[in-house]
């Protein structure tokens, strides 16, 4: 569906009097096959929107090619339009117009029949949750409800692949909650492959098959969600000793578990911590050897890795600072 | 074809937001009428001095030129503010025409020009004005090749720019020079007592000859070397608004 090369883009920016080109995207490589659910992710100014507009024909990439849809980006833009449809961060409609009105006059400029851009939005309005929604005002509706109204507009020309840019930004968590069952829908319902960008790592892991983690304009991993956070080397295991004297004792008996021999346990005061593969299934042995070690505990703490881990393994930093 | 179907789809989609929105209709009409309500009156007295027949019939031609050149330059605003709703980035992903986008807006905007402008005129009869209505007709006409100019480069400036902020210092700097030295107001002529450096300078304003024109054609003056040079510079305004507009439009990055 997606196959990008080299995709990328500089923009010439003035830094006081002197001209300077920054990369906002280096050179990617995207491939997204039919169906799929693909998640872009990165903190802000990784060079996520910059790719989708790309991607989108709304930009023009300084060098790289792609195909999009089974067309060529650069040589059939109009056939690229036709088939993807495109939920921008910033929304679609004036906030003055009626909502059907803005559907419908969105398909006409696809070529879709007035009559039958009407059934259509209608439909959609109803997979959408947006009953009785036509003749209101972008203005009048909640946030959940606008955006779902920008998700309608994208879905119009029923695409068989459809961007979504940060579509749960700044909803409420049981908006977003019920968003992601409209993402996913896309693909159970109509087919759609889906390629969004987030900067929330939940849900990537709620919504996507696949991952591409951006950062500094270059793809630096690109797995399932579980993969991802396997090479982050395992769960994190924290002891809390009661007491000093057996810190030494304890991180040993825990470096004796690391993934690789050379993996030694963190010890920062009464905490000693390491990743562990598996630690579900280690940690009964780990609790007997310390047992009769005699080094007792106050607390065991077992996290199993998230996004945000894999962020600051590849990235070296987190990615909520940015974001 | 796609390029008048899509330019209609988005004209009417403005005159429906703009019919829903009156208020800028009359927001656009009420400088010019306070100027004929409030200005007029002082120019009557004048009409012989500035070489009029009647005060009106050559105040109402600068006025309409100050609504076609001031309503359009500031389309662009309008357009920041639906730039910023994601609505142009909507409409560009579709494969709709580029040139299209543009130029149903600009149609948009000459139609208010268009109803504002016979507004106008009717006031202007009201409070005294008389002359040839073809002449008006024809002024009309000239009007509205200038808010063409005027509203598409407005617009090729907001889509530049992105920002009300950056936009309104620009547009300023434009609106005044030209509203001096184009004799809207009062003539710029060594006849009455101008002086010579302002003349000078005022015969770069390309608007100045247009005002002229007009004032030739309200009075009945229909084949003379001013109505030739004022349609000449609206033409020439008209062309490259709508070159500069429609290359902005089509750029990639917009």
């Amino acid at each position: 569906m997606i196959h990008a090369r080299g995709l990328a883009r500089t923009f010439d920016t003035k830094r006081g009097r002197e001209r300077v080109a920054v990369n906002a995207v280096g050179g990617v490589d995207i491939d997204v096959e039919e169906g799929e659910i693909v998640g872009f992710l990165g903190p802000n100014g990784a060079g996520k929107t910059t790719t989708l507009r790309m991607l989108t024909t709304l930009l023009k990439p300084t060098s790289g090619t792609a195909t999009v849809a089974g067309y060529d980006l650069a040589k059939e833009p109009i056939k690229v339009r036709k088939s993807i449809g495109y939920v921008s961060q910033s929304g679609s409609t004036a906030s003055i117009a009626r909502a059907g009105e803005e559907i419908i006059d969105h398909a006409l400029l696809y070529g879709i029949n007035a009559r039958q851009a009407e059934k259509r939005g209608k439909e959609l309005f109803e997979q959408l949750e947006l009953d009785g929604m036509w003749a209101r005002q972008p203005k009048t509706m909640s946030g959940g409800q606008r955006r779902r109204l920008d998700i309608a507009m994208g879905l119009v020309h029923d695409p068989k692949l459809v961007f979504l840019d940060e579509p749960s930004t700044g909803l409420d968590p049981q908006a977003r909650a019920n968003l992601w069952t409209h993402i996913s829908d896309l693909r159970t319902k109509l087919g759609s492959t889906v390629f969004l960008t987030t900067h929330y790592l939940d849900e990537a892991d709620a919504l996507c098959d696949r991952i591409l983690v951006i950062d500094h304009g270059v793809i630096v991993a690109s797995d399932t969600p579980d993969a991802l956070k396997r090479q982050v080397a395992g769960d994190l295991v924290e002891l809390t000793l009661a007491n000093e004297q057996q810190v030494a004792t304890a991180a040993a008996q825990l470096g004796k578990l690391g993934a690789t021999s050379s993996a030694t346990a963190d010890v920062s005061g009464l905490v000693v911590s390491m990743r562990i593969p598996d630690a579900g299934t280690e940690l009964p042995g780990l609790l007997r050897s310390l047992d009769s070690a005699g080094v007792p505990l106050t607390a065991i703490e077992v996290r199993r890795p998230t996004l945000d881990d894999v962020f600051l393994t590849m990235t070296g930093r987190s990615l909520r600072e940015d974001a | 074809m796609n390029f008048l179907y899509d330019t209609g789809v988005i004209y009417r989609r403005q005159v429906r937001l703009a019919v829903r929105n009156p208020a800028w209709v009359i927001i656009g009409l009420a400088q010019p009428v306070l100027y004929l309500a409030l200005f007029g009156p002082l120019l009557k007295p004048l009409a012989s001095h500035i070489g009029a027949q009647n005060a009106y019939t050559f105040f109402v031609p600068g006025l309409l030129i100050q609504l076609g050149l001031f309503g359009a330059l500031f389309a662009g605003f309008g357009l920041v503010s639906e730039w910023r709703e994601g609505v142009i980035e909507a409409e560009r992903v579709t494969p709709a025409n580029r040139a299209a986008l543009l130029f149903g807006r600009v149609l948009r905007d000459l139609t208010l020009l268009l109803v504002q402008g016979i507004i106008l005129i009717g006031l202007g009869f009201v409070f005294g004005m008389n002359g040839s209505i073809p002449g008006m007709i024809l002024g009309l006409v000239l009007i509205l090749l200038l808010g063409g100019a005027c509203s598409a480069s407005s617009y090729g400036l907001a889509l530049t720019l992105k920002s009300e902020d950056a936009l309104a210092p620009i547009l300023n700097s434009i609106a005044l020079p030209v509203l001096l030295l184009s004799g809207i107001l009062l003539p710029i002529s060594i006849a009455t007592g101008a002086p010579q450096w302002l003349v000078t300078v005022s015969d770069f304003m390309p608007i100045k000859y247009l005002v002229n024109a007009l004032r030739q054609l309200f009075t009945g003056g229909f084949w003379n070397v001013t109505t030739f040079w004022g349609a000449v510079w609206v033409l020439v305004l008209f062309g490259l608004g709508l070159w500069f507009g429609t290359r902005t439009f089509r750029k990639d990055n917009a």
